[in-house]
């Protein structure tokens, strides 16, 4: 049977560590500082998250239905970029094995990523890219604000600097979803159907887990599930404006966080990853 | 001995102000206010650089420009840091750089119009309570946003309803 990950497979890390301490033969691999390795892991998180939509939103580059939308969903994705480049280069320095941003977003594979699954949806229309940013702003937006009061002050200055640019993306994004929602017919129809489709996507966000109540016990990140009331709000106003239904059902796919990913990841990575892996060590 | 031949600090400033922005070339690094401290640490030029926004593309070679300069008037130990606390604000643009940024034909930043919470924007927009972005072309404030991004990730469009030309806005971070 194929020995890809799932649910019930144990960390293939942990196992390895386990064995290897048992073997006498083998000198004994260091345990890490498991408080540090929640934070390393929520740094993945994070990182993981505004890369994989970063990337996913660049595919649009060229593509837009107007130049001034084709510019902004480039820049958008490129501030998402920028922060990646933050988060990731502070999750190899919390990690301690030498890890650069570069070698964490290039030679991972598909089950050491840990972005959210909604990033990595396909594109779908121009409606369903905005409505898949629109949930991912308003929560972002959240998470950064209470990130901003981190008592890492690593994590602080971070999330103080992406909150400014975040603030944009979600003004964008919400003004969007409230003019094609309240749209012609045919936009409205996408609208709801993209939100209809996204919404069993989006609950991943509330959702922790013991090293989310690890760093949250520390201060350093605010429990997830604490996010949710100010995200429903963003979500009530925008959405109602925009003459939407909000989805009833309370469904969500997660796994992402624990490196359980969906088939369309390993894509994304495929094109993102290319370069290094075809020619390994590059450099320009 | 190193020490008889240390320029100034003052001096060293000056040599930034000289150095212009890779992507608005009218207005210099110290206009912009992204130069955040220059010092001596013993025989060690230190300059700090803070990023306009976090995924900039013009950043590296903003740190290679002011390496170049400041080797040119013979620094030889430099090490650029970068500094993100406070992160970087449009409140720093100098008076200077606001003037040479409209002369460009960049409407340069309103304080008050930052995108700064969840629909506060939108909604002051929405009333027309934030259409107050002068054309820097004819001066006229009758003009409208297009998209809250432009040409950078530091600006955003906007049209002039009354001379009817497109320009580019320095949004308020």
């Amino acid at each position: 049977m194929p020995s890809l990950p799932d649910m019930t497979t144990p960390n293939v890390a942990d196992l390895a560590r386990e064995a290897a301490q048992t073997a006498s033969a083998h000198p004994a691999v260091p345990q890490p500082d498991a408080g540090q390795e929640a934070f390393s892991e929520m740094l993945l998180r994070l990182g993981d998250s505004t890369l994989i939509l970063g990337h996913r939103i660049s595919e649009w580059c060229g593509h837009s239905p107007a130049l001034e939308e084709d510019i902004a969903l480039a820049n958008v994705a490129l501030d998402l970029i920028g922060q990646t480049q933050l988060w990731l280069s502070l999750a190899g320095e919390v990690e301690g094995k030498g890890r650069s941003a570069d070698d964490l977003a290039y030679l991972r594979d598909a089950w050491d990523f840990r972005n959210l699954l909604i990033c990595e949806r396909p594109n779908g229309d121009f409606g369903h890219t905005l409505m898949r940013q629109f949930l991912f702003d308003a929560w972002h937006h959240e998470l950064l604000k209470a990130l901003a009061a981190s008592s890492d002050p690593r994590v602080a200055e971070i999330a103080a600097k992406a909150g400014k640019e975040v603030a944009y993306h979600l003004e964008r994004s919400s003004d969007l979803v409230v003019r094609l929602g309240d749209g012609t017919e045919e936009s409205h129809r996408r609208m709801q159907e993209a939100l209809d489709d996204l919404w069993s996507y989006a609950g991943e966000m509330f959702i922790g887990d013991a090293k989310d109540a690890e760093v949250a016990a520390r201060g350093i990140a605010p429990d997830p599930s604490s996010l949710r009331a100010a995200w429903d709000q963003t979500l009530q106003h925008v959405l109602t404006e925009a003459t939407l239904q909000i989805p009833e059902g309370s469904f969500a796919h997660k796994g992402g966080k624990q490196g359980i990913h969906t088939e369309h990841l390993g894509y994304i990575l495929s094109e993102m990853q290319f370069l290094q892996r075809a020619y390994p060590g590059a450099s320009w | 001995m190193a020490a008889q031949t240390q320029p100034g600090v003052e001096e060293v400033w000056g040599w930034l102000s000289e150095v212009p922005d890779p992507e608005i070339p009218v207005i210099s690094l110290t206009d912009l206010g992204i130069i955040r401290g220059v010092e001596w640490q013993g025989d060690t030029l230190v300059v700090r650089v803070t990023p306009t926004y976090s995924g900039c593309p013009a950043t590296s070679v903003i740190n290679l420009d002011i390496e170049t300069a400041l080797r040119r008037h013979g620094i030889e130990k430099l090490r650029l840091e970068r500094q993100l606390t406070p992160p970087w604000t449009t409140d720093w643009i100098s008076p200077e750089g606001r003037e040479k940024l409209r002369a460009y034909g960049i409407a340069p930043p309103v304080d008050g119009t930052a995108a700064d919470g969840v629909l506060a924007g939108r909604i002051a927009r929405m009333t027309g309570t934030n259409l107050k972005i002068a054309c820097p072309r004819c001066g006229s404030t009758h003009t409208e946003g297009i998209s809250q991004f432009g040409s950078t990730p530091c600006k955003a469009s906007y049209r002039c309803k009354d001379c009817l030309e497109p320009f580019d806005y320095f949004k308020c971070i």
